[in-house]
């Protein structure tokens, strides 16, 4: 009857109603295998007696196991479940079969119905729990990063305010709290303005108010917070809104750092970096930003202490602090009533400032307190200390109100009244002032003047009189003052003595002139030209004055017989063995050496013989002509005849200086002198009519 | 734009707004869905009456490119974007075809990957992560991947009917890339997307819809590009075609009309640059 092959084109059918309804899950090929398991299952089912309508209802399961749960499966199975059914299994027409066909209908839905039903109920139930367990899950998560913040949020070493668009505060943390000086409960409620004070909160408010306003985001701001407990707490407070989606805030975010150790710090930096240890008065930095900012007129008292330096060479620097303290201390209490200010600008140097300084007068009143200080004397270790101070009085209406100015004038008297005889004070004097005033500047500009290269050198002609040719340049320094102009050397040669530049100034004027002599070596090939650089005493006294020299030469490769050096009379006079010895050094390194100026001072001939000297330079002064109109003085004339003819018996050159006419020239040339300078024969000149000169005269000994 | 949420700031589970995890099952004729979900297919069916024949395209789709990917000898799958694992789903498909195939299954929804637990509970070579394929990188060393997947060996990466929820902020191409080249050569994706190169009105209705009422929105893609996801790729036999007309195995088989398919399928394999 039921064949497999009959069962085959049945699931055929079958599989091919069920076209558009296929379950994913399965082939074409799956779904009729799963098919033709059906309908041998219903087959037994039309066999069986009694009726298994258990069978039908497993075909009814299957299909919604299989994931056909549309209705429309049901509808074209049970239609198929007919006659097609009936034909193609080969059923016979019989009451029997229809009965069990109607039979196997209603099993088939049923188990299909019921199937539907506990699927659908068991997905919707595993769909329910998934959600429910995915909500737990991200509650959970939801709670673990609540908790994490919590954490952050608690610990935070930073304060951490929620404030709401009230500007109550929601939540803070304990740091929060704690820079606050209160609890969080205490907090917790409050406005900001209750929190951070009442002198802050129209700063703070009007930030806060444009925060609400959405005109900015955040704002930061320092405020010194007045605790409950008396005590200031600085704090560094930035607000930031959190806005919702339209853009209006919903609350904010504070976030407050404690910056009082800080800021205390800092206060304590700045007062040490503008006061002295030692006396804890302002220093000179403290003193020179009063002193800028200081009301006009203005007076200064600039106090030094009379020979303070034995107190510390006989005492102990104990007792030279000691004493510097207790003079702090006296003139702090002297002047410090007035108004004025009082520094220790450097070691015992004290200077008092007086702003809105009517007269002179009150200045002067000032110093005389201040010099009254020392009436008694200081007790130090059981021995009555007796100090007297100098002190140098400037007011601005004489002075003008620069602070440079001010302090060099102060400067200046105070030295005044040193050489005054100390302890007293001294009024500044314009007349003399000014002078000194220009000293000072030249003497404090003179350093900053080498570095930017302001000096120059001019060349002034060395001939011989034989036949007026140039045989060397004297190097002359000159200086370019960017403010004064051009300073002769009469005014900055001896200020660099004083402050011990003319070391420094004295090799530039090496260095530059060897350079110069060594370019016209190259250039003119004159192998005996010289140049001659006049030499300080100072300098000579260097222990490596040698050395600089003959350094400079190797360095420059120039001939040492193309370098000369002038000194004067008295650096080389007297007991000045270390001088002699140098000496001996350069003339046997072959450099010559020149006595400048000769005849102005005590010219010790017998020491003379004795210098390893190549040349005397005659001083000007002994050309000078008569104050009777003669071309040439008569007695000095005798003394130049002498000193010639006494140079020559030593061997060595002579050159008159300052020569400025024919006639000299020619007596000059009678008394068999040897080289002569001045402006006759050429003035000091730059570099480049030197060159000139040099140029002419190869040309003419070309030529000649 | 939200912002991007920092990784341990969880989702929220929101049962009030339909998934589209839950909305597919809802077409495929499936009970894992609740009424928001339903009601937001029963809409969309509205517009296109076709639309459970395409729920159903994509899901023999997925079923014969995983049996090919086993053919080919892939072992190990990474389903991103699987939704709820319900009936044909792709560890049943690759297991079935090859016991010791292992499968993860990758999804954004919480709920769904949930359901995908209940689903995978007993199955030592399956299981499901959240996951969001817009950080594909971040998936690439997450260490529940790495359980799973073995990155030095060809993965066969499903990308079924996800990419379309990727908005081209998203930069999906980039995503795209960024598995490919992590992935050894020999590895296969398998990529099926909504499209607009058929039905036009259709899908810009679609478009439309799920845009404004849904709140899921779709993006209907070219075919171009859709094409140029797989570049880089070898694109197997038959190439970028409609989901029904990607290896059917009968013609019986093919119950869309042709012509008229709203997705585009293709699989594609990586290859040495050389070869």
């Amino acid at each position: 009857m039921t064949t497999a092959h009959s069962v085959g084109r049945f699931a055929t059918r079958w599989a091919a109603s069920l076209k558009g309804a296929v379950a994913p899950a399965m082939t074409r090929a799956e779904l009729e295998d799963f098919l033709r398991d059906l309908t041998e299952q219903l087959a037994e089912a039309m066999r069986s007696t009694p009726c298994r309508p258990e069978l039908g209802r497993a075909v009814g399961k299957a299909l919604i196991d299989a994931h056909y749960r549309d209705a429309s499966v049901l509808n074209r199975t049970l239609a198929l479940l007919d006659d097609g059914f009936v034909a193609e299994l080969g059923y016979e027409d019989s009451a029997d079969v229809a009965s069990r066909i109607s039979a196997l209908h209603g099993a088939v839905a049923e188990g299909f119905a019921i199937a539907l039903r506990d699927t659908v109920l068991a997905e919707q139930e595993t769909t329910q729990r998934a959600a429910l367990a995915a909500a737990r899950a991200a509650e959970e998560r939801r709670r673990a990063s609540e908790a994490r913040f919590q954490a952050v949020f608690a610990g935070a070493a930073v304060g951490i305010g929620v404030v709401d668009l009230s500007g109550a505060v929601l939540e803070v943390n304990d740091a929060m709290a704690g820079m606050l000086g209160r609890t969080t409960d205490d907090i917790k409620g409050r406005t900001i303005g209750d929190v951070i004070g009442p002198e802050n909160i129209g700063h703070a408010y009007a930030e806060f108010q444009k925060l609400l306003a959405g005109d900015i985001d955040q704002f930061r701001l320092e405020t010194a917070h007045l605790r409950p407990d008396g005590r200031v707490a600085n704090v560094d407070l930035s607000m930031t809104a959190v806005r919702n989606r339209t853009g209006t805030p919903d609350f904010f975010i504070g976030v407050a750092v404690d910056v009082t150790e800080r800021r205390r710090l800092q206060n304590r930096l700045w007062h040490e970096s503008r006061h002295d240890a030692l006396t804890g008065l302002p220093n000179r930095t403290l003193f020179f930003e009063r002193l800028e900012a200081a009301e006009q007129p203005l007076g200064l008292c600039y106090l030094d202490l009379d020979g303070f330096k034995n107190i510390n060479d006989s005492l102990g620097h104990d007792a030279g602090d000691y004493v510097l303290r207790a003079v702090a201390n006296r003139l702090r209490k002297a002047v410090e009533p007035d108004g004025c200010t009082i520094a220790r600008l450097a070691g015992d140097e004290f200077v008092v400032l007086i702003e809105r300084c009517g007269s002179p007068d009150r200045v002067a009143r000032e110093a005389e307190k201040m010099l009254a200080v020392f009436g008694r004397p200081i007790e130090f270790d059981g021995e009555q200390l007796s100090v007297t101070g100098s002190i140098g009085v400037v007011h601005s209406a004489l002075v003008g109100r620069d602070p440079g100015r001010l302090m060099r004038a102060a400067d200046v008297t105070l030295y005044q009244a040193k050489a005054n005889g100390s302890g007293r004070w001294e009024r500044y004097d314009p007349a003399r002032g000014e002078q000194e005033l220009t000293r000072h500047s030249l003497a404090t500009a003179m350093p900053a003047a080498l570095a930017h290269n302001e000096f120059l050198l001019h060349y002034q002609p060395l001939v011989s009189l034989d036949d007026s040719s140039v045989r060397g340049f004297e190097a002359l320094v000159r200086w370019d003052h960017p403010r004064l102009g051009r300073v002769s050397p009469g005014q900055f040669i001896p200020v660099a003595e004083e402050t011990g530049n003319i070391n420094a100034l004295g090799q530039w004027v090496l260095e530059q002139g060897c350079l110069q002599a060594r370019r016209w070596f190259d250039e003119f090939g004159i192998d005996d030209l010289y140049v001659s650089v006049n030499v300080a005493a100072t300098q000579l006294r260097q222990p490596t004055f040698v050395a600089d020299v003959l350094g400079t030469l190797d360095q420059v490769g120039l001939p040492a017989m193309c370098l000369q050096l002038e000194l004067t009379e008295s650096a080389v006079a007297g007991d000045t063995h270390g001088a002699l010895v140098a000496l001996r050094e350069l003339a046997a390194a072959g450099v010559r050496l020149a006595i400048d100026d000769f005849g102005t001072g005590y010219s010790n001939l017998a020491h003379l013989g004795r210098l390893p000297v190549h040349q005397l330079k005659i001083d000007r002064s002994l050309l000078a002509s008569s104050r009777k109109g003669e071309v040439v003085d008569p007695a000095h004339d005798k003394i130049v005849a002498a000193t010639i003819s006494l140079a020559h018996s030593l061997g060595l050159d002579v050159l008159a200086e300052g020569v400025e006419t024919t006639p000299q020239a020619d007596r000059l040339r009678l008394l068999q002198c040897d080289g002569a300078q001045g402006m006759l024969f050429g003035g000091p000149v730059p570099v480049s009519e030197a060159a000139e000169v040099l140029a002419c005269q190869t040309r003419r000994a070309d030529s000649a | 734009m939200a912002a991007k949420r920092p990784s341990w700031a969880p989702e929220g589970v929101d049962m009030e707004v339909p998934s589209p995890a839950r909305m597919y099952d809802a077409l495929l004729g499936g009970s894992h869905n609740f009424d928001v979900d339903r009601k937001a297919a029963t809409n969309a069916a509205a517009l296109v009456p076709d639309l459970p024949k395409v729920a159903l395209s994509n899901r023999a789709f997925l079923r014969r490119s995983v049996r090919y990917l086993v053919d080919m000898g892939i072992r190990q799958f990474l389903d991103i974007g699987s939704g709820i694992p319900t009936v044909g789903n792709a560890h049943e498909v690759a297991q079935r075809a090859a016991a010791d195939s292992r499968v993860l299954y990758v999804d954004i929804d919480p709920v769904a990957v949930a359901h995908s637990e209940v689903i995978l509970a007993g199955n030592e070579r399956a299981s499901a992560i959240e996951g969001d394929l817009r950080s594909g990188s971040d998936l690439l060393t997450d260490v529940r991947v790495r359980n799973i997947i073995d990155f030095d060996k060809p993965v066969g990466v499903l990308l079924v009917a996800v990419l379309h929820l990727l908005a081209d902020a998203d930069q999906p191409h980039d995503v795209v890339a960024t598995l490919r080249d992590a992935l050894p050569e020999g590895s296969y994706f398998v990529i099926s997307h909504l499209s607009s190169a058929n039905r036009p009105e259709d899908a810009a209705q679609l478009g439309d819809q799920a845009r404004n009422q849904s709140g899921v929105p779709i993006l209907f893609r070219s075919r171009e590009e859709i094409t140029s996801f797989f570049n880089g790729l070898t694109v197997v036999d038959p190439g970028v075609v409609e989901l029904p007309l990607w290896r059917p195995e009968s013609e019986a088989d093919i119950d869309e009309e042709p012509g008229r398919s709203l997705g585009l399928a293709g699989v594609g394999r990586k290859d040495s640059p050389t070869s």
